[in-house]
């Protein structure tokens, strides 16, 4: 058996590649997939918990965690295709994220 | 035995991660993803939690990767010359933050292995369908509905970025 | 449980999703946009008066726990369902102008205000989760609907971007919480907190994710270029009822979910108040541009309201639920006369510059604008003012005496960029002859009941801020932990 800290940790490592890999990337894609994958660790962290408890609340929310993941990816790519449309490129260096 | 298959999903899910981070071209990353988030259902099938594991890999590694591969392809994007933000600064900053709240979210962590020993006994009838769904259309019934107009209004949204525009607008000065 | 009683409690809610999906079925097959805007203004109409009627009427749970109604709900959706009702009235006549009166772009509005009356409603992190993923990503998609121009996609893909990462934040903190107490139910969660480490981390980062919606310094970074970017009157949709949305359910997070005694929330949200009040009025002062300005201006009353948070009492939070209702009807009114000096084609009149001599060719407008601006300083005899007024006695009552002076140093400062405009409206000569045009009678119509409601709050505030501390009044923690 495996105790639940083993379950959180590798959550907590998935959760900052995916912080680390939002900042120092410059696709908005991979930015993006990053993202994706916090989103993943989130979800980890959540089943394990409810695992643990041995309650359904927590599964209930990776499922509605999901669906807006599913929205949230079909409005990303769609803002990402309008992007680059243009400018011909999805390279955030570009877009001049950090502005006063 | 499950301790060396956990092992075995948390190498493959670390390693794939860390392949999406630092791969050059964009479709490896997506194929990567897709490896992470397979070998995190896995994860879930040791956690009991079959219906989850099972979406997990029919919606993120079935469609929402599938549309991240279309549009990659669509747009087809070159292999960055590139591959990372030119500031140093930020690597570090980000190298920082992430470590930082790495070791805040694991020294959080330390009490609750005696708090939540193992696995509930629960679990086995907990994971199923059934069970979901049983809560879902009653407890979660509003949530439900609004998860519905969510997925209504984002695909209206996209439609109405990402098509071509139908009356072209004067050209302003920017 | 009832479920036709328990859709009546969401009546509001249900109305404008359902009005929502009617506009995208009526777009599909007809291009008719005046019946769109018809029944979008029907239905929102119709929402409003439900829930101004729910004001006085029963509080409750209901849907299992999901949403309360009644009581601060009910006051939550009547301010979000007033701002979105002005901003469409504002917005047909000005996306008529700049060519973007697609019917989807008010499906997407409606969606946006369902999400934020579950939002506003909610008693479940499912329910808070959902209601601002429904709200934000309706306002990614209204963000960049000027795809044509590079400001209107780079909006978005900011936007978009940062919102998804603050999303990540947000979950991590509810599945600590989750993992910290077994429970989603938020009575539940406050029954079973403890000042754990689990805990503490799980409210921290819930609060980082909120900071964020709410545009806090230092998560703030977002807010000029994606506000610039907007079409005006959807910059004026975002900027308020939004975050009339936010705010209450950070109200509900702070009062009820984060009990005193786990840790000291208060200290937190104090720090971020003060650096939220200095850093946006400072940047405000030195902008051109007068979106980014009243970007800069939003920021600012954010670290108000956060004011009103961090006294964490009963007063503190009446308080900040009249400041919003304040700030959503100044700031639209300020959007809204910006977006009809905006809509002269071929003239930048976003530049401050150019607002010179204005104030004579179109009088009524500059002397709205004039009153909105004043409001939004804090001068006396106006709304906004006497929503400053209650969060800042809130704070000292609650003994944070410096959070106070600061505010109020940062709110004296930030008088000298909302008379700006005027100086060069009144003061100034005009450079060229700018060709004005006339504006409807909608447009007009609902910029003068704005400015109306503004003098009126302001003259006579007391039978409101009465209705407000009856919410909290009595043993009120204790109403709303028992179920």
């Amino acid at each position: 058996m495996i105790s639940i800290d083993w379950y959180l940790a590798l959550s907590a490592v998935l959760f900052c590649i995916g912080i680390i890999g939002v900042l120092i990337r410059k696709n908005a894609i991979v930015i993006f997939m990053c993202v994706e994958l916090m989103l993943n660790a989130v979800n980890l962290s959540l089943l394990s918990f409810s695992s643990y408890h041995g309650n359904v609340d927590g599964q209930i929310l990776v499922f509605f965690s999901l669906a807006v993941a599913a929205a949230e990816a079909v409005v990303g790519l769609a803002i990402i295709i309008a992007i680059f449309r243009n400018n011909l490129s999805v390279d955030v260096s570009r877009i001049n994220l950090l502005r006063w | 035995m499950i301790s060396y298959i956990f092992i075995f999903l948390a190498i493959l899910a670390v390693a794939s991660a860390l392949a999406v981070v630092i791969s050059r071209n964009t479709v490896n990353s997506a194929l990567f993803l897709v490896l992470t988030m397979v070998a995190l259902a896995g994860v879930y099938l040791l956690l009991q939690a079959q219906f989850v594991a099972v979406i997990q890999v029919i919606v993120y590694a079935g469609a929402i990767m599938v549309l991240f591969l279309f549009v990659i392809m669509l747009l087809n994007l070159d292999a960055e010359k590139s591959l990372f933000n030119k500031l140093r600064v930020k690597y570090f900053v980000a190298f920082i933050f992430g470590v930082a709240v790495l070791a805040q979210i694991l020294y959080s962590m330390g009490t609750v292995s005696n708090m939540l020993p193992e696995i509930s006994p629960q679990m086995a009838q907990i994971g199923t369908v059934e069970a979901i769904g049983d809560v879902l259309f009653k407890e979660y019934i509003l949530p439900f509905h609004i998860v519905a107009l969510l997925l209504t209004a984002a695909a209206t949204g996209a439609l109405l970025i990402a098509q071509h525009t139908i009356n072209p607008v004067t050209e302003k000065n920017d | 449980m009832n479920y036709l009683h328990d859709l009546s409690t969401f009546l509001p809610g249900i109305i404008v999703g359902v009005a929502g999906l009617i506009v995208v079925l009526i777009d599909c097959y007809k291009d008719d946009y005046k019946g769109i805007v018809g029944l979008t203004i029907a239905s929102l109409t119709a929402a409003l008066a439900i829930s101004i009627m729910d004001l006085f009427g029963p509080t409750g749970e209901s849907f299992y726990g999901m949403i309360s109604y009644g009581g601060v709900a009910a006051f939550g959706n009547t301010v979000i369902l007033f701002g979105t009702l002005f901003c469409v009235l504002i917005s047909y006549e000005y996306l008529e102008a700049i060519d973007h009166n697609f019917g989807e772009v008010y499906a997407m509005i409606l969606f946006a205000t369902t999400g934020m009356l579950g939002l506003a409603s909610a008693n479940n992190l499912v329910m808070i989760f959902l209601g601002l993923e429904t709200m934000s990503i309706c306002l990614y998609v209204l963000a960049g609907i000027i795809k044509e121009r590079k400001t209107g996609a780079e909006a978005a893909l900011k936007y978009f971007l940062l919102g998804a990462f603050s999303t990540g934040f947000l979950l991590y903190g509810m599945a600590l919480l989750y993992g910290a107490t077994g429970s989603l139910d938020i009575q539940e969660i406050a029954q079973a907190a403890s000042s754990d480490l689990l805990f503490v981390a799980g409210g921290g980062l819930l609060l980082v994710g909120f900071f964020f919606k709410v545009s806090a310094v230092p998560f703030h970074m977002w807010t000029p270029d994606v506000y610039e970017g907007t079409p005006t009157t959807l910059t004026a949709y975002m900027s308020t009822a939004s975050k009339s949305a936010a705010f209450i359910a950070f109200i509900t997070i702070v009062s009820r979910l984060l009990p005193e005694g786990t840790a000291d929330w208060s200290q937190v949200l104090q720090v971020i108040a003060i650096a939220t009040m200095i850093l946006g009025n400072i940047i405000a002062l030195v902008q051109d541009n007068i979106k980014r300005m009243l970007a800069y201006s939003s920021i600012a009353h954010a670290g108000y309201l956060l004011v009103g948070l961090a006294a964490a009492t009963p007063e503190g939070y009446s308080a900040v639920l009249y400041y919003l209702l304040a700030y959503t009807i100044m700031n639209i009114g300020a959007f809204g006369v910006v977006a009809y000096y905006e809509r002269q084609h071929g003239l930048d009149l976003l530049d401050i510059n150019n607002y010179a001599g204005l104030g004579f060719k179109r009088p009524m407008m500059a002397v709205m604008l004039s009153i909105f601006l004043f409001s939004l300083a804090g001068i006396p005899g106006f709304v906004g003012f006497v929503g400053k007024y209650y969060v800042f006695a809130a704070a000292i009552h609650a003994d944070l005496i410096g959070l106070a002076i600061v505010g109020v140093l940062a709110s004296a400062a930030s008088v000298y960029y909302y008379l700006r405009p005027m100086v060069f409206m009144y003061m100034r000569e005009a450079h060229k002859d700018i060709p004005l045009v006339k504006s409807g009678w909608m447009f007009k119509g609902s910029l003068i009941v704005l400015t109306i409601l503004t003098i009126y709050f302001g003259i006579a505030p007391a039978d409101l801020s009465h209705l407000l501390s009856s919410y909290y009044s009595g043993d009120w923690i204790a109403q709303t932990l028992i179920p």
